[in-house]
């Protein structure tokens, strides 16, 4: 689903994604562990079509990504920190709004089915300013199930959630996975997220320092792994 | 390359201020002040010149995406403001003695003030960015309009000139008779274009340093 | 016809938004008053002096209205990375522009009857009579006006200093159209018939269409960023 090769990206003078290469196979979870400043969003928007790389090369679904960045998109699911919703719209608004941007069928019954899969069926009418993070997270996935996305891109996605959100979010990655859809997800805690993973990638300055099938690693092995890894990119950081 | 541009410009001025203050004559009416015309009729033209290079490297930019380009862009932008600015400075000074005033919003002034201010936005567009791609875009767009404005901007302003003064024959206009002051014209025009090439050919070359740092 | 659903469902989103939120509007037509009582004062109590300016001072409070609604065009986009959640959705991005555009259009329209019937009232101007050409200078000088604030406003919701750059970028481009614009307004109020002020109609229409044309070009080099 994935094949990135060699990818770089600097800001000016700042290195930083310094020749990451990675494949991932469809129906597959890659987990992505490092510290803040590694580079975990930045290769997220890269694979997201939202940065170019200074170098590099990405295909994603067979499709160059560099090149035909518009024709990658409708494959991608994005759920990012912003969570891409509108404060004054209500929960049905916003679905019914990004839906139709996308072309898709903004049908009534396909909202209502989308809201009640994430248990959001209840505040559908309601303005999303009142609702909390977990909540506004929960939109987000029903926006992402309506694009029928066959790739989606997590950055950080059980920040901010209580246990049940994170339970939810943990089901939901293994059903989208179920039905065959492919994961990256970003994340610098260990706790969620790592039990949906089918491969752990480890982000140090820049480069991929680790990238193992997740059932090699305990959980033990893999935080003495980490740690070690680690150490020195925060130490230079 | 530069540098033989630099010594052509060099000899070129020189040639053209010979040509305007040696060969050409003195001028009927208003005397040697109109000799400021050498300086800023080339001063347009060539400013022009910048702003249709401006056009074509902000559109070749966004086309390509070739970063040369957009130095292209930016660096005749800079120039092309300040042989406007030029302009603008020689059309006062040659006002002041002439219509007894420093400024006065005849049709040409106008424009030149007008061109001047949206570059100026231009490039302080360019400063506020430091992401040499996102700059070299978003400029590239204002790049585009600006130039693409400049007619539309001439003929509102001649119009609205046309209502507020009827038929004055203000502004420095080169007299096409005399064949001298014509030559000495030319001349300078063709000083003044090698010293925008000199220029230019700089500011890209510095351009080119400062993004490699 | 996904194009022409996609630019609807900004416009309506943008209205919804706006309806809801009711800060932008209500402020925006507050300050139409508010410029009024200064104009008065800057000029003085001397009727015909106002009387006389009264063209110009109709189109420099819609620009400063302008300014002020314009550059916030893209301020809901700026909330929980909506901006990107645009760049990522397939097709033509200028549909974004033309629904923006609309939605823009909408509000200036607003402002200036707002402020066509402040003026009316409170310095005793017909502006009855001429309503209709009038209507129709309104109409083109709100497109250039619009066409033009949007793009630069898309722009410089992402750059430094914001809301010092749209007014220093969108003014000179805006000359030409304030020429034209108080020009036909003030012949048509001083009673003289549509056709006089054919050409500066033509030249509002022509200067419309390349700005519209260069906004739906361009606008998806500016949404990418």
């Amino acid at each position: 689903m994935i094949a990135a090769q060699d990818l770089r990206k600097t800001y000016g003078p700042t290195l930083v994604l310094d020749g990451v290469s990675f494949a991932l196979a469809p129906g597959q979870c890659l987990a992505l562990l490092g510290p803040n400043g590694a580079g975990k969003t930045t290769l997220l928007r890269l694979l997201a079509t939202l940065l170019r790389p200074t170098s590099g090369a990405l295909r994603v679904g067979g499709i160059d990504a560099l090149r035909e960045p518009d024709r990658v998109r409708p494959l991608l699911g994005v759920v990012a920190h912003g969570s891409y919703v509108y404060e004054d719209l209500t929960a049905r608004e916003n679905l019914r709004f990004w839906e139709t941007m996308r072309g898709g069928d903004a049908s009534p019954a396909r909202l209502s089915a989308a809201l009640a899969q994430v248990e959001l069926d209840t505040v559908a009418e309601e303005r999303v300013r009142t609702f909390s993070s977990g909540m506004k997270r929960r939109l987000g996935l029903a926006r992402v199930l309506l694009t029928q996305a066959r790739l989606l891109l997590l950055d950080e996605p059980f920040t901010g959630l209580d246990r049940r959100g994170r339970k939810w979010v943990n089901e939901f990655l293994q059903a989208f996975k179920a039905g065959g859809g492919t994961a990256v997800l970003a994340t610098h805690s260990f706790g969620g997220g790592l039990g949906v993973a089918d491969r752990i990638g480890i982000l140090g300055q820049g480069r991929l320092l680790l990238d193992r099938p997740a059932a090699d690693l305990s959980p033990e092995e893999l935080h003495r792994v980490y740690e070690s890894l680690t150490e020195g990119a925060e130490a230079g950081a | 390359m530069t540098r033989a541009l630099g010594w052509l410009a060099a000899l070129g001025l020189l040639a053209g201020l010979a040509a305007g203050f040696g060969y050409a004559p003195r001028e009927a009416v208003q005397g040697n002040v109109q000799r400021i015309m050498y300086l800023h009729v080339p001063s347009v033209l060539t400013a022009y010149l910048a702003f249709g290079l401006v056009l074509l490297g902000s559109i070749a930019y966004l086309a390509t995406r070739r970063p040369g380009w957009d130095r292209l862009a930016g660096s005749a932008a800079e120039i092309g403001v300040l042989f406007t600015g030029l302009t603008i400075v020689s059309g006062s000074i040659w006002g002041k003695p002439t219509w007894g005033t420093w400024w006065t919003w005849d049709a040409r002034l106008t424009s030149t003030a007008v061109l001047f201010c949206v570059y100026v936005g231009y490039l302080m567009l360019r400063g506020l960015i430091d992401d040499p791609e996102a700059r070299g875009r978003y400029a590239a767009v204002v790049g585009i309009l600006g130039a693409i404005n400049i007619p539309i901007v001439h003929f509102s302003v001649k119009w609205w000139r046309a209502l507020h003064q009827p038929s004055t024959i203000l502004g420095p206009e080169p007299s096409p008779i005399d064949p001298a002051i014509g030559l000495a014209l030319f001349v300078n025009w063709v000083a003044f274009t090698l010293l925008f090439a000199y220029f230019l050919s700089r500011r890209i070359e510095i351009a080119r340093l400062e993004e490699q740092t | 016809m996904t194009y022409a659903r996609r630019a609807w469902i900004i416009f309506y989103k943008d209205l919804l938004v706006e309806r809801r939120s009711k800060e932008q509007t209500n402020a925006l037509l507050f300050f139409c008053l508010l410029l009024l009582f200064l104009f008065q004062f800057a000029l003085g109590p001397d009727r015909d002096r106002l009387a006389a300016a009264l063209p110009g001072l109709l189109w420099l409070g819609f620009i400063l209205a302008g300014l002020l609604g314009l550059g916030r065009s893209f301020l809901a986009e700026r909330e929980n990375d909506c901006w990107e959640g645009l760049r990522l959705t397939p097709g033509d991005k200028s549909a974004i522009y033309l629904g923006k555009l609309a939605g823009n259009c909408v509000l200036m329209t607003a402002v200036e009857v707002v402020l066509v019937v402040l003026f009316g009232v409170f310095y005793n101007v017909d502006l009855w009579t001429p309503a209709a050409p009038l209507a129709l200078v309104l109409a083109l000088g709100t497109i250039g006006l619009a066409a033009v604030g949007t793009l630069f406003a898309a722009m410089t919701t992402q750059v430094r200093a914001r809301e010092l750059l749209f007014p220093v970028l969108l003014l000179p481009v805006q000359v030409p159209l304030l020429l034209a614009t108080v020009s036909a307004t003030q012949a048509l109020l001083l009673g003289q018939p549509l056709a006089d002020v054919a050409h500066w109609l033509k030249l509002l229409a022509g200067a419309d269409a390349v700005y519209v044309t260069i906004g739906l070009l361009t606008f998806e080099f500016v949404l990418e960023g």
